[in-house]
C-alpha cells in the first residue's frame, strides 16, 4: 500500500473549500432544506419501510369501555394462512412490561398500573386486548376478525363530575377515581376578593380534542437478534426519551436499542408519548427475530392515540369597579382518561402558572382535579394546558367587562404590565423576562381596524341585522422553552429540560450540526443550518444537520413545547462559540499572533494591525484535520458540544383580534377577519415563523368552531373518524392577517423565545370572545365551545328568554 | 387473483391481485412507490390523491382492478426530465409544507384544479381544495402557492 | 381500512351486469365508481360476496335528450353531470347540487346513478331528484326494463325500489320550461361534511309573483323529502321575504328529521323553515 501524501490530500480538498458567506442568515427568509424530498415523494414515514422478512402486526381492540375478559381466544386467528403469531395481554404478561408516566404530580397521585395489552379488564374503547402477526397488512386484518373474546360488562363513566362520585370505579385498585388533586396559590386570593366591588364567575368547558396529525402512528422493530440489538423507527417526537423508557419498560438494554425518527408527518403532541404499539412491536420482534411493522388505521388512532384538553373549569374573577384586576380563582376538573400516558396528569398544571396570563393582580388560587374516566387518555396536544389557561382568562376578562360596562380592550389596556415593568414576577411566581404588549396591540388595532369594525357592529344592532358582527380579542403569553431542569424537578416531572448540540467541523470546512432535536415538519435543518452559518461564518449550504437518531444524534431530549429553538437552537449557537473559541486558539498559533489581537468576522480571523494576515474557518479546519502545526497541548479537534439548560421558560407574546360574523337565524359563525400580531422574540426564519403562527391558528380557531371529540353514556367516541370529526380544509378558514413585534427575550444569547404553539393558544379565546360579543345584546353570555351552528342558536334561545 | 395490466409513472405493470386489493397499497405495497401516503380510512384526508387517465382521484377508494387499462400518475411522476412541476416549484417558494405529509395529495390535487380551472380565484382554489386536509399550514401558504403557479399572484418575495 | 374478501368480475353490457347480479344472489352488490360502497367495505360495514363492476358499461354512461326529458345514464360521473351542457340547460338544479357532493376527488369517480342508489336522505341528489319528479330507469336478467318514480324510488333509510338481480342503468328528469329558476341550499359545518339540512327549490314565476314551485329537502327523514305543504301554500305568492317565510314555514310538515351528530331534530325543523325560504329566494331570482 502506497503512503498517503498528506499534502496531496490538503490540495484535493482546498478545491472543495467554499466562498465565505457574505450576508446574515438569522432573520433571512430561507427557503427550506427539507422541502426537495417532500415535494417530490421522495420521503421516508414509518410506514414506507420495508426489511426483508417483515411481518405485520394489527392490535385487536376492546369494543367496551368498561369488561372483564372472561375468555380470549386467539387460535382461530393462528390458523388462518400467513398468520405467524397472536398473543394476548395473558400471553405477554412477563414481557410487555407496563407503560409509563413520567410525572407523578403529587406523592399520593393515584397511578394504575398500565400494560400495553389489557390483561384482565378493559377500560376505554380501544383499549388493545391482543395483537396478531402476519406477512402482510390484508391478512393481520382478517387474523383479528378471528380472534374471539367474551367481555363481562362492566358500567362506564364519562362524565368528570360524575366520575367523581366514585360510584362508578374505572381502577377498583385505586379505590377513587379522583388521580390527584393539586392546589396552588399566589398572593392571598381572600384578601383580594374581600376588596372587591364585583366578582363573576363563569364555568367554561374546554372539549376533548383529537390531535389528527396527518400522518398515522407507525412503527416498525428491526432486530438483530442474535446480537440482541434492536433498531426501533417510529413516528414519534421523542426518539431519545422513547429509547430510554422502552428499555426500562422492556428490560432491554439502553446500549442495545437504537431508535430512528424517520420522515414524522406531524405531532402536535400526540407523537410525544410511549405507545402500547411500540412497546409491542419491540417485545414481537424480539419473540420472532423478525421485523416488526405496525401502522394505525385513522380510526383506530381516534381511539388508540392520546387526545387533547378535557377540563371543566370554575372561573372566578374579584375586580375593583374601575376594572382594576384584584384576584383570579381557579378550579379545574381535568380528565385524564381511563390510563396515565408520558404526562397526562401534568397537561393541566402546565396551565397552573399561565391563568394569571398577561395581568397584575394581588391573589390567585388555583385547584386541579384529575379524573379518571373510561375514555381514551389525555395528553399533551399543542399548547398543553396553556390554551385552556388562556381560554378562561380571556374569556372572563370579556365578560368582567361586560359586567362593568368597559370596552374589554381598555380592561385589558388597564391591567396587563406595562412595557417598562419587565422583567415582571407575576403573583403565579413566573418571572416575565420581556414583553411589550402595548406594541403587539396597538400593531393589531390598526390592522384589524378595530374603530370601524366597532362603527359597523353599532350600525347592525340599530338595524337589527339578522346578520350580526361580534369582535373578540385575545391578549397572551404563554411560557414555553420547555424548561428549566430544576423547575422540572420541582413539579416532579421525571427529566430535565436541557437540549444537546455538537458541531464537527469537517476537513473541507463543511459543517454537521448534531442535534437533540426531534423535528416533524418545524423547518429545524433549515433553521440550524442559518445559525451555524451566522455563527461559524459558512455558506448556508455547507451545514448538514443531523438528528433523530440514537445513533447519530444520541444526546436530547426532544421536541415538543416550543422549545426546540429557545432551547435547542441556542445550543447549536453556544456550541458553535466553543468552535470559534477553538478555532481562534488555532488561527492564532498558524498566524503567529497572540490570541487577543485575532479578530473574526465573516467566516475569517484576522490579526488586528497585520492586515495581510487572514486564514479562513475553511482553512483552520483543514489544518486542524491534518494536525502539522498545532498549539501545543490542545486537542486536534474543532468538534465542540454544548447541552443548553434554559435558566427560565421563554414568553412570547400578542395580540389577537377577531370579526365574526353571526347569522342569528342558523347559528352560522363566519370569521370575517383575523388579525395576529405575535411577538416572538428575535426570528431565525420569518417564513417558518409565520408557517407555525398560520398553523396553530388553524387548530385554535378549529376548537373555537369545529372539533369536538364526543362520547355517548355507554363509553363509546361517536365522533370516530374524519367524517363526524370536523377538521377544517382550505375552504373553511379565512385567510389570516399576521404581523410580529419583536422584543427579544433576556433569557438567552439569540433572544429567541419560540412560537410553535402560540397561534393556537391565543386564536380559540378571540374567536368565541368575538362570538359572544356579537350575541351579547340578545342576552346571550356564553357560547360553549365548538360554537356550531346549533349551539349558537341554542343560546340565543336561552338568552332570549331573559 | 385477477390480473391488471397499469402504467404508473410511465412505467408499465402486470400483475396478479386480490380484488380487494386497494390502488394505495398496490402502489406503496406492490410497486414500492411509496410517496403517495395513507392519511385515513373513511375517503376525507385526500393524501392519497394521484391521477387516473389524467384525474385527481384518493387512491385510496379505487381498487387496484378498477385501475386495469389505466394510467397513473403520482407525485414521484409529476415531474418532467427531473424539472419540477410548476406547483411543486411553488409550493417550496411559498413555504407551503411544514411536515409534508400531505403535501402529495395536496399536490396532485392542485395540478387537476389548475387543469380544469387555469386562473382560479382565492375562493375557487380554497374549495377546490375542499378534499384534502392539512394539519400543519393552516392552507394559507398552500392557497398562494396555487395562486403562485397559475401565474396570478407574486405577492411578498419567499 | 382492509375490505374483507369478495369476487369481483367486471361486465361490459348491461344483460351482463343483470345476469351476474343474480347468479350473485343477495350479497352480490353492483361497483359503479365506488365513492359510497369502497368505504363502507373498508370499515368491514359490508361484505358482500361478489362485486359487479359496472363502470365501464357504455350504455350506462352519458347524457342526452328524449323529448321532454333528459336522461342520465346511472354510471356518469358527478363531474361528468357537472360539466354536461344538458344537463346545464335543461336540469340546471342538478348540476348545482352535484357541484356541492363531497369535493372533487370523490366527483371524478362517484356516479350519479350511484348516488341516487346509495339512498342516504343526506346526500345532495335524492332531495333533487324528489324535486324535480324523477323516474328510474331499472334493468332485471333477459332485457328487462321497468320505471319507478323517485317516491317509490327512495323506499326507505338507504334502501331503494331496486330488487335482488336488478340495476339502476338511467334516470329521466323531466324538461321545465320557462321561467324556472333554480337553487341548491345546504347548510353543513364544514366544506366535506354532508349536509345537516338542504334544500332543493325550483320556482316558477308568472308576472313578477311564484307560479309554482317543487320544493325536496336532503336529512329531514329518512328518505328525501318534498315540502308539498310549501310548494301549495306558495302558489301566487309574490317574491317577497315575508310572504315566502310564511309559506316556507311549512317546510318541516310531514317530516321526521333524526336527532344525531348533524343536529338534534327541533334544530332541524327551524334549519329547514329558514333555508326553504332562502332557497326559494335565491330560486326565485333574488
Amino acid at each position: 500500500m502506497s503512503e498517503i501524501d498528506p499534502g496531496a490530500v490538503a490540495l484535493e480538498a482546498a478545491d472543495q473549500i467554499s466562498q465565505p458567506a457574505a450576508e446574515r442568515e438569522v432573520g433571512r427568509r430561507r427557503l427550506r432544506k427539507e422541502d426537495a424530498r417532500l415535494v417530490t415523494g421522495q420521503t421516508n414515514w414509518t410506514d414506507n419501510i420495508q426489511f426483508p422478512g417483515m411481518v405485520h402486526m394489527a392490535v385487536l381492540r376492546s369494543p367496551m369501555a368498561h369488561a372483564r375478559i372472561t375468555r380470549i381466544d386467539v387460535s382461530a386467528a393462528l390458523e388462518r394462512p400467513g398468520v405467524l403469531a397472536a398473543y394476548s395481554g395473558r400471553d405477554l404478561a412477563d414481557e410487555q412490561g407496563a407503560l409509563p408516566c413520567a410525572w407523578p404530580v403529587t406523592p399520593d397521585m393515584k397511578h394504575p398500573n398500565h400494560p400495553p395489552l389489557a390483561v384482565d379488564e378493559v377500560r376505554y374503547v380501544g383499549d388493545g386486548v391482543a395483537v396478531v402477526v402476519a406477512r402482510d397488512r390484508y391478512a393481520a386484518a382478517d387474523a383479528l376478525d378471528a380472534i374471539e373474546v367474551d367481555y363481562e360488562p362492566l358500567p362506564a363513566v364519562v362524565d368528570m363530575e360524575r366520575a367523581l362520585k366514585d360510584e362508578v370505579l374505572v381502577h377498583s385498585e385505586l379505590g377513587t377515581n379522583r388521580c390527584f388533586t393539586w392546589p396552588f396559590a399566589g398572593g392571598d386570593y381572600d384578601a383580594a376578593k374581600a376588596k372587591a366591588d364585583v366578582v363573576v364567575t363563569r364555568r367554561f368547558l374546554q372539549q376533548r380534542l383529537i390531535p389528527t396529525a396527518m400522518e398515522p402512528r407507525s412503527v416498525v422493530v428491526a432486530p438483530i437478534a442474535a446480537a440482541g440489538e434492536y433498531t426501533v423507527y417510529s413516528a414519534t417526537q421523542i426518539p431519545h426519551i422513547l429509547r430510554l423508557m422502552l428499555a426500562m419498560v422492556t428490560g432491554t438494554p439502553e446500549h442495545k436499542i437504537r431508535v430512528i425518527a424517520p420522515d414524522v408527518g406531524g405531532g402536535f403532541g400526540s407523537k410525544l408519548n410511549v405507545y402500547a404499539e411500540e412497546v409491542l412491536a419491540l417485545v414481537v420482534a424480539k419473540r420472532l427475530g423478525q421485523p416488526v411493522k405496525w401502522t394505525e388505521t385513522r380510526s383506530e388512532g381516534y381511539q388508540a392515540t392520546i387526545h387533547g384538553r378535557d377540563q371543566i373549569q370554575d372561573i372566578e374573577v374579584a375586580a375593583k369597579s374601575d376594572g382594576t384586576l384584584l384576584g383570579l380563582k381557579v378550579d379545574l376538573m381535568a380528565d385524564m382518561g381511563a390510563y396515565l400516558q408520558l404526562v397526562t396528569p401534568g397537561v393541566p398544571l402546565l396551565g397552573a402558572f399561565m391563568f394569571n396570563a398577561i395581568y397584575k393582580m394581588e391573589g390567585y388560587s388555583f385547584t386541579c382535579h384529575g379524573v379518571f374516566t373510561t375514555k381514551t387518555p389525555t395528553d399533551a396536544y399543542r399548547g398543553a394546558g396553556r390554551p385552556e389557561a388562556t381560554f378562561a382568562v380571556e374569556r372572563i376578562m370579556d365578560e368582567l367587562a361586560a359586567e362593568l360596562g368597559m370596552d374589554p380592550m381598555e380592561l385589558r389596556r388597564k391591567n396587563w404590565i406595562q412595557h417598562d415593568e419587565f422583567p415582571y414576577t407575576t403573583i403565579a411566581g413566573l418571572t416575565y423576562d420581556s414583553g411589550n404588549y402595548e406594541a403587539a396591540t396597538a400593531k393589531a388595532m390598526e390592522l384589524f381596524d378595530y374603530d370601524g369594525l366597532r362603527r359597523e357592529q353599532e350600525k347592525r344592532r340599530a338595524d337589527n341585522d339578522p346578520v350580526q358582527l361580534g369582535i373578540g380579542i385575545s391578549t397572551f403569553t404563554e411560557m414555553c422553552g420547555l424548561a428549566p431542569s430544576r423547575v422540572l424537578g420541582s413539579l416532579s416531572y421525571g427529566a430535565g429540560g436541557w437540549e444537546a448540540a455538537a458541531i464537527r467541523m469537517l476537513p473541507t470546512g463543511k459543517v454537521e450540526v448534531v442535534t437533540g432535536t426531534a423535528p416533524h415538519g418545524q423547518g429545524h435543518v433549515t433553521a440550524w443550518s442559518q445559525i451555524a452559518a451566522d455563527a461559524l461564518g459558512v455558506p448556508f449550504e455547507d451545514v448538514e444537520v443531523i438528528h433523530s437518531d440514537t445513533r447519530a444524534a444520541p444526546q436530547g431530549m426532544d421536541t415538543y413545547g416550543s422549545r426546540s429553538l429557545v432551547v435547542g437552537g441556542v445550543a447549536v449557537h453556544l456550541a458553535c462559540q466553543k468552535v470559534l473559541d477553538k478555532a481562534k486558539r488555532v488561527a492564532a498559533h498558524l498566524l503567529e499572533a497572540s490570541e487577543g489581537d485575532v479578530e473574526f468576522a465573516g467566516g475569517s480571523f484576522t490579526v488586528k494591525g497585520s492586515p495581510d494576515a487572514k486564514l479562513s474557518i475553511q482553512e483552520v479546519a483543514l489544518a486542524t484535520f491534518a494536525s502539522h502545526n498545532f498549539p501545543e497541548g490542545m486537542e486536534p479537534t474543532l468538534n465542540s458540544d454544548y447541552v443548553m439548560d434554559p435558566e427560565n421558560f421563554s414568553f412570547p407574546h400578542g395580540t389577537h383580534l377577531c370579526a365574526t360574523e353571526v347569522d342569528t337565524e342558523t347559528g352560522f359563525v363566519k370569521i370575517r377577519k383575523y388579525v395576529a400580531v405575535d411577538d416572538v422574540g428575535k426570528v431565525i426564519n420569518p417564513i417558518i415563523v409565520e408557517g407555525q403562527v398560520h398553523g396553530g391558528l388553524a387548530q385554535g380557531i378549529a376548537q373555537a368552531l369545529y372539533e369536538e371529540a364526543l362520547y355517548d353514556a355507554d363509553g363509546n367516541l361517536t365522533t370516530g373518524t374524519l367524517v363526524d370529526y370536523y377538521v377544517p380544509t382550505a375552504a373553511d378558514l379565512p385567510r389570516f392577517t399576521t404581523d410580529r413585534t419583536e422584543t427579544p427575550a433576556t433569557s438567552n444569547p439569540l433572544g429567541v423565545k419560540g412560537v410553535g404553539e402560540a397561534g393556537t393558544i391565543a386564536s380559540t379565546p378571540a374567536v368565541v370572545n368575538a362570538v359572544v360579543d356579537a350575541l351579547r345584546p340578545r342576552g346571550v353570555v356564553d357560547v360553549p365551545m365548538p360554537c356550531s351552528p346549533e349551539h349558537v342558536w341554542r343560546a340565543l334561545q336561552q338568552g332570549g328568554a331573559k | 387473483m385477477t390480473r391488471i395490466r397499469t402504467t404508473v409513472d410511465g412505467v408499465r405493470y402486470e400483475d396478479e391481485v386480490e380484488p380487494r386489493l386497494l390502488l394505495v397499497h398496490y402502489l406503496r405495497d406492490r410497486l414500492g412507490r411509496t410517496g403517495t401516503p395513507v392519511g385515513c380510512d373513511t375517503s376525507n384526508c385526500g393524501a392519497c390523491t394521484v391521477h387516473l387517465n389524467g384525474s385527481a382521484v384518493r387512491s385510496c377508494t379505487v381498487l387496484a382492478v378498477q385501475a386495469d387499462g389505466a394510467e397513473v400518475t403520482t407525485i414521484q411522476g409529476l415531474a418532467s426530465n427531473g424539472e419540477w412541476h410548476p406547483v411543486q416549484k411553488a409550493f417550496h417558494e411559498r413555504h407551503a409544507l411544514q411536515c409534508g405529509y400531505c403535501t402529495p395529495g395536496m399536490i396532485m390535487a392542485a395540478v387537476d384544479l389548475l387543469k380544469d380551472n387555469p386562473t382560479p380565484s382565492e375562493d375557487e382554489v380554497r374549495e377546490g381544495l375542499e378534499g384534502n386536509l392539512c394539519r400543519c399550514t393552516g392552507y394559507q401558504n398552500i392557497v398562494d402557492a396555487v395562486l403562485q403557479a397559475s401565474g396570478q399572484k407574486e405577492g411578498v418575495s419567499p | 381500512m382492509i375490505p374483507p374478501e369478495f369476487d369481483y368480475v367486471r361486465v361490459s353490457s348491461i344483460d351482463e351486469a343483470t345476469s351476474a347480479l343474480a347468479g350473485g344472489g343477495e350479497d352480490a352488490k353492483v361497483l359503479a365508481g365506488g365513492q359510497s360502497l369502497i368505504p363502507l367495505l373498508r370499515l368491514r360495514l359490508a361484505y358482500p360476496s361478489t362485486l359487479v363492476d359496472v363502470g365501464g358499461i357504455a350504455d350506462m354512461k352519458g347524457v342526452r335528450e328524449d323529448g321532454d326529458a333528459i336522461v342520465i345514464g346511472a354510471s356518469t360521473t358527478h363531474a361528468e353531470v357537472l360539466g354536461d351542457p344538458v344537463v346545464q340547460k335543461h336540469a340546471p338544479l342538478v348540476a348545482l347540487a352535484t357541484a356541492t357532493v363531497a369535493d372533487r376527488q370523490v366527483r371524478h369517480r362517484g356516479t350519479f346513478g350511484g348516488s341516487l342508489s346509495h339512498a342516504d336522505p343526506a346526500g345532495d341528489l335524492p332531495a333533487v331528484a324528489a324535486a324535480l319528479d324523477a323516474s328510474f330507469v331499472i334493468a332485471s336478467s333477459g332485457g328487462g326494463r321497468r320505471t319507478v318514480g323517485a317516491g317509490e324510488f327512495f323506499s326507505d333509510y338507504l334502501q331503494t325500489a331496486i330488487g335482488p338481480g336488478e340495476l339502476l342503468v338511467e334516470v329521466r328528469i323531466p324538461k321545465l320550461g320557462d321561467g324556472w329558476g333554480f337553487h341548491y341550499e345546504k347548510f353543513h359545518r364544514v366544506a366535506q361534511a354532508w349536509a345537516i339540512v338542504g334544500v332543493a327549490a325550483a320556482v316558477r314565476r308568472s308576472n313578477g309573483d311564484i307560479a309554482e314551485a317543487r320544493i325536496g329537502l336532503t336529512n329531514m327523514g329518512p328518505t328525501p323529502v318534498r315540502a308539498r305543504a310549501v310548494e301549495s301554500a306558495l302558489a301566487g305568492v309574490a317574491v317577497e321575504a315575508s310572504a315566502v317565510g310564511e309559506a316556507a314555514a311549512k317546510a318541516d310538515d310531514g317530516t321526521s328529521p333524526p336527532s344525531d351528530l348533524g343536529g338534534q331534530a327541533d334544530y332541524r325543523r327551524h334549519l329547514v323553515r329558514v333555508l326553504t325560504r332562502r332557497a326559494v329566494m335565491a330560486a326565485a331570482g333574488t
